[in-house]
C-alpha cells in the first residue's frame, strides 16, 4: 500500500508541472493561431465565429487578394531577403576573419582592439541614428538597400566577433602547426579552421538574422521609399492604411509571420541545442 | 640592429583579416555614436552648426516645453522596465525551473512554444494584440466573459491609465522566452551529483532550487537583468506601431525611443531638430551607461561565480 501511494505521488509530481506549462503554451500560441486561422475566413465569420477553423462555407482568400493588389508585397519580401542575406554573409565572413586574427595572433594592441570591437555589444547602434542618417545622405546611399546592409553589418559584428573569438581559440593547435610546416599561407589556415566553428556560425547566424528581419527603425529612417521597403516596414505602412479591412489586416500579419516561422521550425532544434550547449561543455 | 634575414616580416595578413570588420564597424557605428554626442553640444542656425555648450541639455531638462516630455519618458520607461523585471523575469525563471526538471516530458516542445513569440517583429505583435484587445472584434472581452470577468474589460490600449501597463505586458508576452532560455541553459549546466547529494540529505525540490540552484545561476540572473535594461531603454517599435509616434493617449506611453524619434524627425506641429535629437540620444546613452556600469561594478564583482 505504501508502495502504491508512493507511485501515485510520483505520478502527481510528474503531471503537476504540466498544468502551468500547458497554460502558458496556450497563452503563447493562442494569439498567433487566432490570427492565422481567421486570415482564411470571410469577414462575417471573422466576427461571428472567431475561434472556429475555416470551413468550406467561411473559407476565403479575399484578404490575400487585396494584399497583392494594393501593396507590392513581392517586392518587400525580395528587399528583406536581399538585406538579410547580404548582411548575414558579410557579418559572418568579416566577423570570422576578425575573430580568427584576434584568437590566433599575439600582436600589440590585440586586447584593446578586442575591447573596442566589444563595446558595440552593449551600446545600441540606434543611439547614433542622427549621424548615421547624415553619413548615409553624404554617401548618396539614402533610400538604398546598401545603407541598411552597411548599418546591419556594423550592428551584427561586435557580438559575432566576440562569440567566434572564443570558439576560434579552442580550435586544435596541431592542425594549424601541421599546415604551417607544410608551408600553407595564413589565409589557407583560416579556411581550414572555418569549418570547425560551423556550429557557432549557425548560432550567431540566427541571433543576428532575426533582429535584422524584424527591424522597423532603420528601414523607417534610411530606406522608406516604395522601392526599398522591407517586409516589416511594408506591413507597418499597409496596416496603417487598411485598418478597416479586417481580411487584409489578418492576411498581411499572417504573411509577415510565415517566413520567420518556417525558418524557426527548421532551425529551432539546432538553435536551442546550441544555446544550451554553451553551458554543458 | 639589422639582421641579414629578418625573423619576422610585417604581418600583413593580420591587417587583411581585421581591416574590413574594423573599418565598417568604426564608420557605421563608432563614428556615428561619437559624432552624435558631439552634435548634442551644437545648435543649428541658418544651416550652420554653432557650438552652444550644454544649452541643449539645459533646454531638455529645464525648458517648460521639453521638461515634462523628457521626465515623462524617463518615468514611463522606468515603469516599462520595472514591469519587465517583476513579471517577465520571475515568470521566465519559473518556466525555466519547470522545464529543467528531469521528470517533465516534452520539454523541447514547451521550450520551442515559449520562445516562438520572441522571433516575431514588434509590428506583428503590436497589431495582433491591438486586434485581440479591440472592442470591435471582442476577443479579449469574450475571453474575460467566459471567465466571468466580462464587466472588467476595458479598451486598455486606449486609456491613459492602463495603456503603458498593457503595452509592457504585451512586450513581456513577446520576450519571456529569452530569459527562460538563458536561465534554462544555466540550470541544466548544474552537475547532477550536487543535486543528488542534497536530495540524500533530505532536501526537497523547493529547498534544492533556492538553496543550491538559484545561487549557482545568479550570474545569469544578473545578465538577464542588464539585457532587459538595455533592451527596454532602447524600445521604440512596439509603441510606434500601436500608439504612433505621439505615444498616446496624451503621451502616457512615451518612452525614450519614441521621444528620440519625435525630436529628431518632428511630428505634426513640431519641426524635426537633429541636434536636440542627438541630445535625447546622448541622455539615453548616459542612462544605459549608468546601468551597465552599475551591473559591472555593483553586481558582477560581488556575485560569486561557481566554477563547476
Amino acid at each position: 500500500m505504501n508502495l502504491s501511494w508512493d507511485k501515485s505521488k510520483r505520478r502527481a509530481s510528474n503531471t503537476l508541472p504540466h498544468i502551468p506549462l500547458m497554460f502558458f503554451t496556450l497563452i503563447a500560441l493562442f494569439p498567433i493561431v487566432l490570427i492565422v486561422i481567421n486570415s482564411f475566413k470571410e469577414r462575417k465569420a471573422i466576427f461571428r465565429t472567431p475561434y472556429h477553423l475555416p470551413t468550406a462555407e467561411t473559407f476565403s482568400f479575399k484578404g490575400y487578394i487585396t494584399l497583392f493588389e494594393r501593396a507590392d508585397f513581392e517586392l518587400y519580401f525580395l528587399n528583406s531577403f536581399i538585406v538579410v542575406a547580404l548582411s548575414m554573409f558579410f557579418i559572418l565572413f568579416l566577423g570570422a576573419m576578425a575573430a580568427f586574427a584576434l584568437a590566433e595572433y599575439d600582436f600589440p594592441g590585440n586586447p584593446i582592439l578586442g575591447l573596442y570591437l566589444a563595446i558595440g555589444i552593449m551600446i545600441p547602434i540606434r543611439l547614433g541614428t542622427v549621424s548615421i542618417l547624415r553619413l548615409v545622405v553624404s554617401l548618396g546611399l539614402i533610400n538604398t538597400l546598401t545603407a541598411l546592409i552597411m548599418v546591419y553589418i556594423a550592428q551584427g559584428l561586435p557580438m559575432t566577433i566576440f562569440i567566434l573569438t572564443q570558439f576560434m581559440k579552442s580550435a586544435p593547435k596541431d592542425l594549424k602547426d601541421a599546415a604551417r610546416v607544410d608551408g600553407a599561407s595564413e589565409y589557407r589556415i583560416f579556411w581550414l579552421i572555418l569549418p570547425l566553428v560551423r556550429p557557432a556560425l549557425a548560432t550567431v547566424a540566427i541571433f543576428t538574422m532575426v533582429p535584422i528581419w524584424n527591424d522597423l527603425w532603420f528601414p523607417l529612417i534610411l530606406a522608406n521609399g516604395e522601392k526599398t521597403k522591407t517586409v516589416t516596414l511594408g506591413t507597418q505602412v499597409f496596416l496603417g492604411q487598411f485598418v478597416i479591412d479586417w481580411n487584409a489586416v489578418l492576411s498581411s500579419l499572417t504573411l509577415a509571420m510565415v517566413p520567420i516561422l518556417i525558418l524557426y521550425l527548421i532551425f529551432s532544434k539546432n538553435l536551442i541545442r546550441n544555446i544550451t550547449a554553451g553551458s554543458v561543455k | 640592429m639589422i639582421s641579414a634575414k629578418p625573423k619576422k616580416k610585417f604581418p600583413f595578413h593580420i591587417f587583411v583579416f581585421l581591416a574590413p570588420a574594423v573599418i565598417i564597424y568604426s564608420l557605421f557605428m563608432v563614428y556615428p555614436l561619437l559624432d552624435s554626442l558631439r552634435l548634442s553640444f551644437f545648435t543649428e542656425l541658418d544651416g550652420k552648426e554653432i557650438f552652444t555648450g550644454f544649452s541643449n541639455y539645459n533646454r531638455l531638462l529645464n525648458d517648460p516645453n521639453w521638461k515634462p516630455r523628457f521626465w515623462g519618458a524617463v518615468k514611463n520607461n522606468s515603469i516599462f522596465f520595472i514591469i519587465h523585471m517583476l513579471v517577465q523575469n520571475p515568470l521566465g525563471l519559473a518556466l525555466a525551473a519547470l522545464i529543467s526538471m528531469k521528470s517533465v516530458k516534452g520539454r523541447d516542445l514547451y521550450r520551442a512554444f515559449f520562445f516562438l513569440p520572441s522571433i516575431l517583429s514588434f509590428v506583428i505583435v503590436g497589431f495582433v494584440w491591438q486586434l485581440i484587445l479591440s472592442p470591435l472584434w471582442g476577443i479579449g472581452e469574450g475571453i474575460m466573459g467566459f471567465l466571468k470577468l466580462g464587466e472588467y474589460f476595458k479598451p486598455w490600449l486606449g486609456l491613459e491609465g492602463s495603456a503603458l501597463i498593457a503595452l509592457s505586458l504585451i512586450s513581456v508576452w513577446q520576450f519571456i522566452g529569452i530569459p527562460m532560455m538563458l536561465l534554462y541553459a544555466a540550470l541544466i549546466g548544474i552537475p547532477d551529483e550536487l543535486i543528488e547529494a542534497a536530495r540524500i540529505d533530505g532536501a526537497n525540490n523547493w529547498k534544492i532550487f533556492w538553496g543550491i540552484k538559484f545561487p549557482i545561476i545568479l550570474p545569469t540572473v544578473g545578465m538577464v537583468g542588464i539585457l532587459t535594461f538595455v533592451g527596454n531603454f532602447n524600445a521604440f517599435d512596439l509603441i510606434y506601431t500601436t500608439q504612433g509616434a505621439l505615444a498616446g493617449p496624451n503621451f502616457s506611453t512615451d518612452l525614450m525611443g519614441t521621444l528620440f524619434y519625435r525630436t529628431f524627425f518632428g511630428q505634426q506641429l513640431q519641426l524635426g531638430n537633429p541636434t536636440m535629437g542627438a541630445t535625447v540620444a546622448a541622455m539615453m546613452f548616459l542612462i544605459i551607461l549608468v546601468g551597465v556600469l552599475l551591473y559591472m561594478f555593483g553586481w558582477q564583482r560581488r556575485v560569486t561565480t561557481y566554477d563547476l
